[in-house]
């Protein structure tokens, strides 16, 4: 996994709340069996006036000159501030993987839902929590101010504004180490292989039906 | 000190490693695996050259990608073809059980698990789907995980976890007639919001709850997630002891009898706390039927479609116009005469057998309204339409004029050839009224099956308890 320290990035503005990954990702690239090209189908069902299908090419697609990641100032973004409940809905990782392929590194609103808050976290992304009111603030200032960028240090939990407005946020430790040294959590999961091991043998004794495996 | 909450149980009996920030190493019981959110997870693990802990926890079966008409020709659109066989070929080579498109036993993975006896009460369950959410319904942790997670669960047969807040939903009461385990969960989440559960793993408990069949409460447990919680649960009683003895993995003999010892015990103590409670009354539950774009903007089918100038803030004005706006309309439109173009019957919230038996018991001696172009029934699982057609439900519905298909996800998230076409609009019994979701531009409303058979014959929205 990609490591996340340091960000300086382009703000594109989603001023929508409960957005799901469904919209994120539609369920028709969700048939590929691989992991990266999902960017140019990021929200495609807003992005593009056309219906989009698997394997087309995106440069004979008709963008919606209405939808905010057209807009050509908002053109590179890295990050994406968005509002309540982001990413609710299916559990597709596919939501992340878009974002992260088209260039999204973090990501900034008042909640998410719980699954895509997680996923996040497995693809390099970071998911930042501010208050509602002051994303609500940074909406208005980003939505002002053509070239709208904030710094984000993970290693110090801050946001900074242009302005020089330093946001605290929260981030759990374990998943702020393993993002800033880009660890795989298999890997880290596997030392600890001697403790499932004991657990399994504990509870082949107290509940041998969990590990009969067929048909009984 | 206090008991402890049914979630603390089955969240310490699965405990294999706590870190210093309380973060845990939590064991999985049953990985239930499908097409769509497995193929990365395989070939991470190919490609780290590791190998599945335990095959024997997992069990797969291709649900999302499937046709619901003739199978003999196999999957038409190539790519969903490759996502099946590439299924296939995971499974045969880490040997690890799967119900095959031809097995009578295929069907959607929320169906088939408690169906087989795959789901067992005090597992923890794992999906890469959203809406396993659905097996907490056995007093089980159940809840969906990305492919990420996925591959971690094979290798490792753990995840890394921090425990939810807990939520006790009570439910106390009779419900009315014609009033449904749907019913009971569109009502909650219009009472607490679809983020409202976010952090949360709920309890539904309460007389009501009691009452409901494990069907319903599969279906009530199935939309916890759009309620915003990963997971729901109900306190195994009699009713879940007996939906899952003599099941094809249940155990048997003695260690039915040690299980059943232990599933005994899996309740909230009488003295536990949780870090909420809602309480709804079951008598004041009326048929539900959503109108706009998430399934928190519901209300009743005497309802009418709210205005945006009475949203409760600024940013829910904007919601809700969108929403009309999608949806095709105006706000004031009394629900009963909304018509509708096509009808679902089906997904994993609604297309077990008593789903079909409750639509059928509507739909029976009656004919689809002209103005229906569609509407379709689709079951649960191969077992559930053999069980429907030994009780001559599929007769009734095709004499009704409905499509009787063959079992899978099909139209609730339309990945295989069944979707609204744009400006559509469905009854549908599935969990999700996103944009888009049917289909592109599709609009969905969702409701039970009873009232999603009495649409479907009346040709718009009406209220089932009348018919």
């Amino acid at each position: 996994m990609r490591k996340f320290t340091l960000l300086d990035g382009l703000v594109v503005p989603l001023d929508r709340a409960n957005v799901d990954t469904d919209a994120i990702i539609p369920k028709q690239f969700l048939k590929s069996i691989k992991r990266a090209g999902f960017g140019p189908n990021l929200f495609d069902e807003w992005r593009y006036l056309d219906h989009g299908e698997p394997g087309m090419d995106p440069a004979t697609r008709q963008p919606n000159p209405e939808f905010v990641l057209n807009f050509p100032r908002y053109r590179g973004a890295s990050v994406l501030l968005a509002r309540d409940n982001f990413g609710c809905g299916s559990s597709r990782e596919h939501a992340p993987w878009a974002l992260e392929d088209y260039g999204i590194r973090a990501i900034i609103a008042p909640s998410y839902a719980d699954i895509f808050y997680n996923n996040c976290f497995k693809n390099g992304i970071l998911p930042i929590v501010l208050d509602a009111a002051v994303v609500e603030r940074l909406f208005r200032e980003c939505e002002a101010a053509e070239g709208y960028r904030l710094s984000i240090d993970l290693e110090k939990q801050t946001v900074t504004t242009p302005g020089g407005e330093v946001l605290a946020f929260e981030v759990d430790g374990g998943r702020k180490h393993r993002l800033l040294n880009g660890l795989d959590d298999i890997g880290l999961t596997l030392l600890q292989a001697d403790k499932i091991k004991a657990y399994e043998e504990r509870r082949k004794q107290e509940a041998p039906w969990l590990f009969s495996g067929s048909q009984q | 000190m206090s008991g402890l909450t049914l979630f603390q149980k089955l969240w310490d009996a699965h405990v294999v490693h706590v870190e210093a920030d309380g973060t845990t190493l939590l064991y999985i019981d049953r990985h239930l695996v499908h097409e769509v959110t497995s193929p990365q997870a395989f070939e991470g693990l190919k490609l780290a050259q590791r190998t599945p802990r335990r095959v024997d926890a997992a069990i797969a079966v291709p649900d999302h990608n499937v046709p619901t008409t003739d199978r003999s020709q196999g999957i038409a659109d190539p790519i969903s073809r490759l996502q099946v066989e590439t299924l296939d070929a995971n499974c045969a080579e880490f040997g690890i059980t799967e119900f095959k498109m031809d097995d009578i036993r295929q069907g959607i993975v929320h169906v088939i698990g408690p169906e087989e006896g795959l789901t067992l009460p005090g597992m923890t369950v794992v999906c890469g789907d959203s809406h396993t959410s659905t097996h907490g319904a056995f007093g089980a942790l159940a809840f969906g995980i990305g492919t990420s997670e996925v591959e971690h669960v094979l290798a490792t047969q753990c995840l890394w976890q921090k425990p939810s807040k807990t939520m006790l939903v009570k439910v106390e009461g009779t419900l009315g007639k014609g009033v449904t385990a749907k019913d009971i969960a569109l009502a909650i989440i219009g009472e607490i919001g679809t983020a409202g559960g976010t952090g949360y793993a709920l309890e539904f408990g309460g007389s009501a709850i009691r009452a409901l069949s494990m069907e319903g409460r599969m279906t009530l447990c199935n939309m916890a997630i759009e309620a915003g919680a990963r997971a729901g649960m109900v306190a195994v009683d009699q009713t879940t002891i007996d939906y899952v003895k003599g099941r094809p993995y249940s155990p048997r003999g003695a260690a039915w009898d040690q299980a059943v010892a232990w599933w005994n015990t899996l309740h909230s103590d009488a003295d536990a706390a949780f870090d909420r409670v809602v309480e709804l009354d079951a008598a004041k539950i009326e048929p539900q039927v959503t109108w706009g774009t998430s399934p928190e903007m519901v209300t009743t089918v005497g309802g009418r479609v709210p205005d945006p100038a009475d949203a409760p803030s600024e940013v829910k004005r904007h919601d809700w116009t969108r929403a009309l706006e999608y949806m095709g309309l105006q706000a004031g439109t009394p629900i009963a005469e909304i018509p509708v173009d096509k009808v679902f019957i089906g997904s994993c919230t609604n297309s077990r057998i008593e789903d079909l038996r409750e639509a059928a018991s509507v739909a029976k001696g009656r004919k689809v309204a002209p103005n229906v172009k569609l509407a379709m029934v689709v079951p649960g699982s191969g077992l559930v339409k053999q069980q429907a057609e030994v009780e001559g439900l599929d007769k009734i519905f095709v004499e009704a004029g409905f499509e009787w298909r063959e079992p899978g996800c099909s139209m609730c998230l339309a990945m295989n050839a069944d979707r609204l076409e744009p400006g559509e609009r469905c009854a549908s019994t599935s969990n999700r009224n996103f944009e888009g979701r049917q289909g592109q531009g599709g609009r969905t409303h969702l409701v039970s099956p009873a009232m999603a058979a009495a649409a479907a014959c009346a040709g718009h929205f009406v209220d089932v308890r009348k018919e």
